[in-house]
């Protein structure tokens, strides 16, 4: 519903928007093809020449590789659990007739404005220090020995850090999305006799099912690509104990300086991202009316 | 000046069509109404004068000047949309001033001609507020300063009454007519409602399925409608029409009486047809009975207040033998 | 909201939230309360709730060692001139699918989405070569540009979903009015959405402001943000635990601020308007 001159103008005023995206998408993306194809690495400059698969080979061959994998996959797979139940669980509980509402939801959604080397650095010396971390003075209170969260359960310490960033994020749209339940019809669940698990089952449940779908595939896309937490705690360590993708292909290209099997980490990282993207696209591209 | 000429004007979005072919010489100085049911393209047909879309085949000549490609801002036309458009975040003073502004003109102009504007409509002592602080009606006037102060070539009224409740659609029914009298600029209003369309216009352009059925001045179309299309929409009560061997008798597909040329009478007299009081609506200046007649179905009589009828009531109807209108098969006036 | 509950029941549901929501507040609490105290007292075997010694000479620890405030102001310039610069290419983009869609415009919009969902190391090294070779590396316009790319599709998503809600009736009559593009867009489409643009604004600066990949990658001294000042203290030098806090609340209290004003809008932001 448009003249053709505004048409016109719209390409024009979309044109620098797009082209720097294009740009942005093609050159680097198919630089790191290029280069996972290719012997390249800054500390051998002898070496050079296609490669084949040989870069895939060597970094899929690589036990660091399958590790890193299971890692991101555990590192992703446990924000999201208790992300989600936790933030649904909480969403319910700050939905109930409570005094403080609005500054429990500022406090609640605080984690989430807190930068990600700070979150990890808070939880790796504050809390989490065997010497003086509270959860080490608390450890002490109860008798026990502390414990030394990052050598003894690597992974697990990083699943916690980045979950307590997370949490705020799902509770806040969550709850966005059950204060958006018009209260009529509970009310009329109720009137139909239905308990309070049932309401939730059948009524609540259902009503959040597409907000939980959009948590989910909006924080994998984040948490595929976790670093910072794992940068400023671990360093990926003990060994290959936290590395994730993200963090190998840091590893491989620019600590180890070997570009080829960077780039094909890259590649790889890439691919799974895609996978997900398609199914975010998908449960986005419903809602939007263009 | 301000006379608009389409000619073979065609506008289809993708596959619809929505206006086959349409060619109108509007003089300078008339107002126009274009009406029809909804949908029937009267306000594409707008936009197309408008420039806000454009046309798919013809051409648009405003005082003679083709105008098809040109955009919007350079067509020197007003327009008063249906949803007034006011900018919420400027004044009403900001709002008016604003085409002004956009002509680049000098502030002592603008401030006179705001004022004028403002006294004309009766905003003078509204002009520091925001759009949301004002009435409906008052909207609306802003809307129309804000076309004044152009001194367009044209005005284009897109529906602009439909938003306010009847009394003050009424009102600014009058205001509207009242402006063109003073302004003697070329005006089409867009409307669905034939009172509006009767009332104010000095030529009605009816439009049905993207066709023009008639161009002509109100009682023309009143009492000379070209089809079976244009007798049912103009006029109200509307139109009754009677198909079959009763049309036979006129030499006709069939006929059209309106409710108002009725002799109503509770006795049978010759050529007369009987029937039963259904509904009786009683306006207090007129009645307008709903009758049920034998063999012909329902009917709408409009008689005097003073007479009363109960449900169920026998009466007796005589069409006026020469204000009977006569169709053709394909609704053609004969 | 006028449900219908025993005070008992809103006295325990009030309990609950408020004891897991300090649960999850703690360790900013923590930080709060320990940039305050001594290095002493922070490591002391009983720790103390509230600080003993207040004292404010840690920030100034801080300052001398890491230099705080060319961090802060290499924060401030990244993530307000990204934002700024993701403005100016956003807002015409914006207005063009908002008001002028056509079929394709859906497919452009999940096509700006799509790559926002490309994985940083994916391209981290083919990035940190062209840098290397025009010398961008390390420098503020370097990120900038950088800071640009990834929230660009944030930054059009948002507006095209503010500039949905304005009636396009309004741009129309600014067109009859004799406005030409540029008049359109500055003078009635902006100012109609100034708040639409200002948690635009907001959100895309507290994203560059905590971004930590590109910053910590591409940067090694003269450009660092804060991430990479925060990123600074991760290695323990003797007793440092006060520093650390006050380095810390130097780092997010501000963001912190803008967050807890933006948190409404924050919502549909973040879910590309999925969530409203």
């Amino acid at each position: 519903m448009a003249t053709a001159q505004t048409r016109t103008l719209s390409r024009i005023m979309m044109a620098p928007a797009v082209i720097v995206l294009l740009i942005w998408m093609i050159v680097p993306l198919v630089m790191t093809l290029w280069f996972s194809f290719q012997n390249y690495s800054l500390i051998n400059p002898m070496m050079t020449g296609f490669a084949g698969w040989a870069n895939y080979l060597y970094v899929i061959g690589d036990p660091s590789f399958t590790q890193s994998l299971v890692n991101t996959l555990i590192l992703v797979g446990g924000v999201l659990a208790i992300t989600v139940i936790g933030g649904t669980f909480l969403a319910l509980l700050l939905d109930q007739p409570i005094w403080g509402q609005g500054i429990l939801r500022i406090i609640v959604i605080s984690p989430f404005f807190v930068m990600p080397p700070v979150a990890a650095l808070i939880w790796k010396n504050g809390f989490m220090h065997p010497g003086y971390g509270m959860l080490g003075h608390l450890w002490k209170f109860f008798g026990l020995q502390p414990v030394d969260w990052f050598n003894q359960y690597p992974l697990f310490s990083v699943i916690v850090i980045v979950a307590w960033q997370w949490l705020p994020f799902a509770t806040l749209i969550l709850l966005t999305a059950l204060q958006s339940l018009s209260e009529e019809q509970r009310e009329a669940a109720e009137m139909d006799g239905a308990n309070a698990i049932n309401r939730f089952y059948y009524i609540i449940l259902p009503h959040m099912a597409r907000s939980i779908t959009i948590v989910i595939l909006i924080q994998t896309i984040f948490l595929l690509g976790i670093f910072a937490e794992i940068r400023v705690t671990t360093g990926g360590g003990p060994g290959y104990a936290s590395t994730n993708i993200a963090f190998l292909v840091f590893r491989t290209g620019i600590l180890s300086n070997d570009i080829g099997a960077g780039s094909a980490g890259g590649v790889v990282a890439v691919v799974i991202a895609n996978v997900v993207a398609f199914f975010l696209m998908r449960a986005v591209g419903k809602n939007l009316d263009a | 000046m301000g006379s608009i000429s389409l000619k073979n004007v065609k506008k289809s979005f993708g596959e619809v069509q929505i206006i086959p072919d349409i060619s109108l010489d509007i003089k300078d100085g008339e107002f126009v109404v274009f009406v029809g049911p909804s949908g029937c393209g009267k306000s594409t047909l707008l936009r197309l004068i408008a420039g806000l879309e454009d046309t798919t085949a013809g051409t648009i000549l405003l005082d003679g000047e083709d105008m098809t490609k040109a955009p919007p801002a350079r067509r020197g036309l007003a327009m008063v949309f249906q949803s007034y458009a006011l900018y919420p975040h400027m004044t009403v003073r900001d709002n008016i001033a604003f085409p002004l502004k956009m002509a680049k003109a000098s502030k002592e102009e603008i401030d006179k001609k705001v004022e004028y504007a403002a006294r004309t409509l009766n905003l003078s002592s509204y002009l520091d507020r925001r759009p949301r602080a004002l009435s409906g009606g008052q909207r609306q006037r802003v809307a129309i300063g804000r076309a004044i102060v152009r001194e367009p070539k044209a005005f284009l009224f897109d529906e602009p009454l439909s938003n306010l409740d009847a009394a003050l659609r009424v009102n600014m029914r009058l205001e509207i007519t009242e402006l063109h009298q003073q302004l003697k600029t070329t005006m089409i209003y867009v409307t669905h409602d034939q009172v509006e369309a009767m009332t104010m216009a000095d030529r009605i352009v009816v439009l049905n399925a993207g066709n023009v059925e008639q161009f002509g001045s109100p009682l023309d179309l009143y009492k000379k409608p070209a089809n079976r299309f244009v007798a049912g929409f103009i006029g109200s009560p509307k139109m009754n029409f009677v198909d079959g061997p009763e049309a036979a008798k006129h030499n006709a597909h069939s006929i059209g009486v309106r409710p108002e040329h009725f002799k109503l009478s509770k006795t049978a007299e010759a050529g007369t047809w009987k029937g039963k009081v259904g509904v009786a609506e009683q306006l207090g200046s007129d009645t307008f009975l709903h009758v049920h007649v034998d063999g012909l179905g329902l009917m709408t009589i409009r008689t005097d207040g003073d007479q009363t009828f109960s449900h169920g009531d026998d009466v007796y109807l005589t069409p006026d033998q020469t204000r009977i209108y006569r169709f053709d098969a394909a609704g053609k006036a004969i | 909201m006028a449900r219908n509950v025993s005070v008992q029941t809103r006295i325990g549901f009030t309990i609950a939230a408020w004891a897991i929501a300090l649960l999850l507040f703690s360790p900013i609490l923590w930080v709060l309360l320990t940039a305050f105290k001594t290095e002493a007292e922070a490591i002391a075997s009983s720790p103390t709730f509230f600080p003993q010694t207040f004292t404010l000479e840690n920030f100034g620890a801080v300052q001398d060692r890491s230099d705080y405030f060319k961090h802060a102001f290499n924060s401030i310039v990244v993530s307000v001139g990204s934002t700024l610069l993701g403005l100016i290419i956003g807002i015409p983009a914006a207005w063009a699918m908002a008001f002028a869609p056509t079929k394709r415009t859906k497919d452009v919009l999940m096509w700006m989405l799509s790559t926002k969902m490309m994985p940083a190391v994916g391209v981290l090294i083919p990035i940190y070569l062209i840098f290397r070779d025009l010398r961008l590396l390390d420098t503020l316009q370097g990120l900038t540009i950088i800071m640009t790319l990834i929230n660009l599709p944030i930054i059009i998503w948002m507006l095209y979903t503010y500039f949905k809600e304005i009636p396009v009736d309004i741009l129309e009559a600014a067109r009859m009015d004799g406005a030409e593009l540029w008049n359109e867009i500055v003078h009635v489409l902006v100012p109609m959405a100034v708040p639409g643009i200002a948690s635009t604004l907001l959100l895309n600066v507290i994203l560059a402001w905590n971004e930590a990949f590109w910053t910590i990658t591409l940067t090694s001294g003269r450009a660092g943000t804060l991430t990479a000042f925060i990123s600074s203290f991760s290695s323990p030098q003797g007793l440092f635990l006060a520093k650390l806090s006050a380095a810390s609340l130097l780092a997010i209290a501000p963001i912190l601020l803008m967050g807890w004003f933006s948190q409404k809008q924050l919502v549909r932001g973040l879910t590309f308007g999925a969530v409203k």
